[in-house]
């Protein structure tokens, strides 16, 4: 199963960590094969929040919500369950200043081609 | 034989509507075909087909639902797996972290004790439809969240049994201390919670599995004493010790000592060493209070707490005269956090009282008075006004 693990904090203390210790993570759990993508992001002045509304894009600056802890990385996980997920968020550095949200992912691309494989064998009949 | 059910079927409701079928067949079978050498079996594996067939039916509207279907076939049900291990999953499945404590107390009591949603939304004085659907959406978070139904290993079995103990004892005092509402004792709660502190002990050898169940022992030998036939309050130091279950005692005393006798024990444990003292005292005064004293030293280093800490100063007035014990009281007022907790100020009025200072008395009951929910307690504190009044 995958799980998305969203990483929050507030920057200055994200900041402070020694980038080091992030990719030595990184770098161990792509090797486990329990990573499928990560990255850190930018700070989040360099946020741009895309709209559309009645066919109008609008753009905003700044990120989807002001508040104090920010997203500011995000690691794609391969977990047998929830438990192992957890403690595969527990061990990404930034989980000691700021905050791991973990989600588990929903199969959306499967669902739909069973849609379609489903309408499409109707048809024939 | 629900517990099964969940795990070879890895989805509560799926469980609970085979488990029904399963019942149905067997009215249908046993008085014809007499009733199998091993009936749970018979129930559990009659069970499991008829959620394969059900899920077969509906995967021709859901292809997804095809290959589950097939996955759950294909798994051929390991045989003779202990059951007692099933039901410790559930435990450990409802009590999981990551579902909302208000969920964890009400599924554990669906899925472990058996309870309706009604009886659960009555206990808790929640309206029926609130729980059900806590209940709806705990259930959702554990199949699309993929919470395993597992005993945690390792070093995370300790965090874990925490969750489930803390589940176990809010149960518990939910049945004795009812938090609000007009009765001080929630029988059936509490008989809940000692029913699955005991299974913990027998499958799950953890000293505070032990001390748990010990603490929920002791306060229950309490129960018949702890209220008036009127309903109000009676005071540890002026109940009738002779309306103590000993049976009770003696079963807690008996945990507790094997707990400490661990060395792994935790603020369980000494929580029901404190009160295995009590349960030994003749009388308040004959209580062994530089013992009780020394344990709150040894649970606020291990778990601190400010409840603790006023507890604590209680014990000390008890050893050291109310004048020691109101100056630590004060002190822990002064910090703040239990300013608006009613029995903190319940408990300086008492030993100002003692101390003569009933002005100081009279005013401390007033805020407690303010701040109290429980009808019974109130009660006690009105009576308390009323004879410094007098």
């Amino acid at each position: 199963m995958k799980y998305l693990c969203l990483v929050y904090g507030e920057e200055q203390a994200l900041q402070a960590m020694d980038d080091r210790h992030c990719v030595a993570y990184d770098e161990e759990i792509r090797g486990s094969g329990q990573c499928i993508a990560s990255e850190a992001l930018q700070p989040v002045s360099t946020a741009t929040t895309v709209r559309v509304r009645n066919g109008k894009v609008s753009v905003i600056d700044g990120p989807f919500a002001e508040t104090k802890e920010c997203l500011a990385g995000f690691y794609m996980i391969e977990a047998r369950d929830l438990n192992e997920a957890i403690q595969i968020a527990a061990r990404i550095p930034p989980a000691q200043v700021g905050s791991v949200e973990v989600r588990p992912i929903r199969p959306i691309r499967e669902t739909v081609r069973a849609m379609q494989k489903e309408e499409a064998s109707h048809g024939v009949r | 034989m629900f517990a099964t059910l969940v795990r070879l079927l890895g989805d509560f409701d799926l469980a609970e509507e085979a488990l029904h079928e399963a019942f149905r067949a067997a009215l249908e079978q046993w008085p014809s075909e007499g009733v199998p050498a091993n009936p749970r079996a018979w129930l559990v594996s009659t069970g499991r087909f008829k959620a394969i067939d059900a899920i077969r039916r509906r995967a021709r509207f859901d292809p997804l639902e095809e290959e589950h279907a097939e996955s759950l076939a294909a798994e051929a049900p390991a045989e003779r797996e202990p059951i007692d291990d099933d039901c410790l999953r559930l435990i450990f499945t409802c009590c999981h972290p990551a579902l909302a404590q208000d969920a964890q107390v009400a599924l554990t009591l669906r899925e472990v004790c058996g309870l309706t949603t009604e009886e659960i939304a009555r206990a808790f004085l929640t309206p029926p439809p609130t729980l059900a659907q806590r209940i709806v959406r705990a259930k959702n978070k554990i199949r699309d969240a993929r919470i395993p139904y597992e005993v945690p290993a390792g070093p995370q079995l300790a965090e874990r049994l925490d969750a489930v103990l803390r589940v176990v004892y809010l149960v518990f005092n939910e049945g004795y201390s009812a938090s609000t509402g007009n009765s001080v004792t929630r029988a059936d709660l509490s008989a809940e919670a000692i029913r699955v502190g005991r299974l913990l002990v027998d499958l799950l050898p953890e000293p505070e599995a032990s001390g748990l169940l010990a603490l929920m022992l002791l306060q229950e030998s309490r129960r018949a004493s702890r209220a008036s036939a009127s309903g109000d309050l009676i005071r540890l130091e002026d109940q009738d010790r002779s309306r103590w279950n000993r049976e009770l005692i003696a079963e807690g005393v008996a945990l507790v000592e094997r707990a400490l006798g661990s060395r792994r024990f935790g603020p369980y444990t000494l929580q029901a060493a404190i009160a295995a003292v009590h349960a030994e005292a003749p009388s308040a005064r004959d209580t062994d209070w530089q013992q009780i004293v020394a344990l709150y030293d040894v649970l606020a280093r291990l778990d601190p707490s400010p409840v603790i800490d006023l507890n604590r100063a209680v014990a000390l007035a008890m050893r050291d005269g109310p004048a020691a014990g109101l100056a630590v009281v004060d002190a822990i007022l002064a910090r703040g956090e239990l300013k608006d907790y009613h029995l903190a100020h319940a408990a300086r009025a008492d030993l100002c009282r003692r101390l003569g200072r009933r002005a100081d008395a009279r005013a401390s009951y007033e805020r407690a008075l303010a701040l109290v929910r429980q009808e019974p307690e109130r009660r006690f504190i009105q009576q308390r006004l009323a004879e410094l009044r007098s």
